[in-house]
């Protein structure tokens, strides 16, 4: 037996949740378990009070509203991963999907969980980021929706407050015919990524870039969104030199470095998987619109 | 002794009656509690998958779970596979044919694994296979065996219904 002792609660709503997170001592949320389970077992968390969501009613949805979709904090990412509502509205995150973690893991894991989790390296929040995604939280105070640039405030940690749980996340859709990319690099299929990029284009009938958003995941804290990368796209053509070069500003993110990747090399990889990003979203994107 | 809960459920058709701790993990629980050692821990972190099992068709880490979540679920472990005492299940006859295993310890997430796959995908590319199995660690076989049995596997089980 691995993970140290806690008391271990399974509320059917999500004010008991909120009840239970005022008033229990030390608690943590328990949803799919894909990242918690391994910290308990290594006994990296201590928590005395585990609350899991896997009962709370009415957080397992996929929903489609008239901008865009709405997610439930606790729909499993296989759920997400077979959705035909995401793969419509949503493409780049059905892209992403086919790379985290494994069959084993996407049948337990959530969106919630991810994000809450916040690894650099995941790819949800990278998502989430590309998308300018709303996430939604629930505490005692009642519901508040914070853009998902406001969210990460440090490295793995989420802006939610200690007597609050992530409820639901709002994605608006891109024009129809948008072009996506999601590209990682990892040392095994599933594994963490060293380093990804998620790349949106819309492109009109002459082949010009119109919108641009590019996100870079695993080099800095949290997902970075290159903004002045997707400036200098608008008016662009596909040219992949035009590419190359204005992906090489991927060198100057604030970078992270390891004994798996030193700082430099993921500031490099970030340049390749932007510009492999872009150039797989370019050719996606349908010019007719 | 910490806090324990009584949890039922079924387990290779079989119903469970138990109390368990309630930071044993799954895995702990079908090895310790149940006795079913055919499902093996590698490295208890969600990496190796070796602890693969199938709850309610769906192929989960039993490392990656606590034991109180499988209340009032339905498992299937290794033991769990074969028809019978003395027939063996396609999937597994395949890796005999094609040594898909040696020392055999990452085979019953294996075969959890892509008992799972080949429901969903009955006819999968080389290239599906190996990312179906990418979560599963085997320091034997280099895989070859392991793919090969997969494919084999997968034209089995389509004669044997009949497609």
């Amino acid at each position: 037996m691995k993970p140290p002792p806690f008391s271990y609660h399974d509320p059917g709503t999500v004010g008991e949740v909120i009840n239970l997170l005022e008033t229990l001592e030390n608690p943590k949320l328990l949803a799919g378990g894909q990242s918690l389970m391994p910290m308990l077992n290594m006994r990296y968390v201590m928590p005395d009070n585990i609350i899991d969501l896997n009962k709370v009613d009415g957080l397992s949805y996929i929903e489609e509203n008239k901008t865009g979709i709405n997610i439930g904090g606790m729909t499993l990412q296989r759920d997400l991963e077979f959705s035909e509502l995401i793969k419509k509205k949503c493409p780049l995150m059905n892209d992403a999907l086919q790379q985290v973690g494994h069959r084993q893991t996407r049948n337990r894991g959530t969106i919630g969980g991810s994000l809450s989790h916040l690894d650099p390296a995941a790819e949800l929040p990278a998502v989430c980021a590309a998308y300018d995604a709303v996430i939604v939280l629930q505490g005692p105070r009642g519901e508040r929706e914070i853009p998902f640039s406001e969210f990460p405030i440090a490295y793995m940690t989420p802006a939610t407050e200690i007597d609050e749980l992530l409820t639901g996340v709002k994605i608006t859709s891109w024009k129809e015919g948008h072009g996506y990319a999601f590209i990682e690099f990892a040392r095994r299929h599933g594994d963490f990524a060293i380093t990804s990029a998620a790349a949106l284009l819309e492109v009109d009938g002459a082949g010009a870039i119109t919108r641009a958003s590019l996100t870079v995941g695993g080099v800095g804290a949290a997902p970075v969104r290159m903004n002045k990368i997707e400036e200098s796209l608008i008016g662009q053509s596909g040219d992949e030199d035009k590419f190359r070069e204005l992906c090489e500003a991927c060198r100057e993110i604030d970078a992270l470095g390891d004994v798996y990747a030193s700082s430099e090399y993921r500031q490099h990889l970030a340049t390749v998987m932007s510009r492999r990003a872009l150039v797989k979203a370019y050719g996606r994107a349908n010019r007719k619109g | 002794m910490g806090e324990t809960r009584k949890i039922s459920l079924t387990v290779n058709g079989k119903s469970y009656e138990e109390d368990v701790e309630v930071r044993f993990h799954l895995a702990d629980f079908l090895r310790q509690k149940l006795g079913l050692t055919g499902t093996h821990l590698g490295c208890e972190h969600g990496v190796c998958g070796a602890c693969t099992i199938l709850m309610n068709g769906k192929s989960v880490r039993s490392c990656l779970m606590l034991a109180v979540q499988a209340d009032g679920q339905e498992l299937t472990t290794i033991e769990g596979i074969a028809p019978s005492e003395d027939e063996m299940h396609p999937l597994q006859e395949a890796f005999r044919d094609n040594h898909g295993l040696q020392c055999g310890f990452c085979t019953p997430g294996m075969l959890t694994t892509l008992l799972e796959f080949l429901e969903d995908n009955p006819d999968p590319t080389e290239e599906e296979v190996r990312i179906a199995i990418s979560g599963n660690l085997c320091r034997c076989t280099g895989y070859q065996g392991i793919v090969a049995a997969a494919l084999d596997a997968a034209q089995r089980l389509r004669e044997a219904k009949g497609v």
